[in-house]
């Protein structure tokens, strides 16, 4: 019953919220008309997202989200060090392959774009089967030890959440 | 800004300070770096910290000066979700005109790179 009412709990509050922002006003009328927004919509669309993963710990997402960024203010950092202080010649860019466990979509579009933000590396592409990204790495002397950190600090976290 | 408090007016000038700073960064990166990949690096990141300190100044401003606004929260919401997005289409792009050069590692158990796909 619940799940039919509510059938995307985090849209709902996502909605809610940025109706809110977008109002630019905390009003009780505003917060209302948001959550009524946040309750109709899921249900008028899940019809064209029947797959949709259910975020097995979002408290563990949120905890997530404050890591990427923290590590995008280091990313910024990093990178504007290596683009005004080190020679093109001196720089090493290399293509890292990074074998997939995350299996689900939505996972794997959030490591994707976690990547993408994060030191020094952008994933540019997914292998046909969806077991492999293409990443590249600015500046990386060892690719081995970029893939390993990857995995390491956000596949591993990403699977938890989602899997 | 004259009828700002001290310590909002400091705060506000060290993010327009180090907004710029990081824009500029990022322009810099774009012109210098030599190679296609390399220079998407620069506008993805750079870029994200910048424009995210400018929006910071600006709400902190609202707030210090009068009734206050949240909308900067959204733009850097809807900026941190679509600045990967611009990201891979440009990689995308870039990887259909390399085509398959030595220096790119084939994808793992006989497939192909999506973009390659036949399918």
């Amino acid at each position: 019953m619940l799940s039919r009412l509510l059938p995307h709990p985090m849209l709902t509050a996502i909605l809610a919220i940025a109706w809110c922002l977008l109002v630019n006003e905390i009003k009780l009328g505003t917060v209302v008309f948001g959550v009524m927004l946040g309750l109709l919509i899921p249900i008028a669309t899940a019809a064209y997202w029947p797959d949709r993963p259910p975020v097995a710990k979002p408290v563990k997402l949120v905890g997530y989200l404050v890591m990427v960024m923290w590590d995008i203010l280091v990313a910024n950092v990093v990178v504007a060090m290596i683009v005004l202080f080190k020679s093109n010649k001196n720089m090493r860019p290399a293509w890292v392959v990074i074998p997939l466990e995350l299996r689900t979509p939505e996972a794997i579009t959030m490591l994707a774009g976690t990547i993408t933000l994060t030191p020094g590396t952008v994933s540019a592409d997914v292998s046909e089967d969806g077991k492999a990204l293409l990443v590249h790495a600015l500046d990386a002397e060892n690719p081995d030890e970029v893939r390993d950190d990857i995995k390491q600090r956000y596949e591993r976290r990403l699977k938890e959440i989602f899997e | 800004m004259s009828d700002l408090p001290l310590i909002p007016e400091i705060i506000i000038s060290a993010l327009l300070i180090v907004g710029g700073f990081f824009t500029l960064v990022g322009s810099i990166g774009l012109i210098k770096l030599d190679n296609c990949m390399s220079r998407l690096h620069a506008p993805t990141k750079a870029s994200t910290l910048g424009v995210g300190s400018l929006l910071m100044a600006a709400m902190i401003y609202s707030f210090a000066s009068e009734t206050g606004s949240l909308h900067e929260v959204l733009v850097m919401a809807f900026l941190f979700v679509t600045a990967p997005i611009t990201g891979h289409l440009i990689a995308k792009v870039n990887l259909h005109r390399l085509h398959q050069t030595k220096d790119m590692p084939p994808a793992p158990s006989d497939h192909v790179w999506g973009t390659y796909s036949e399918k």
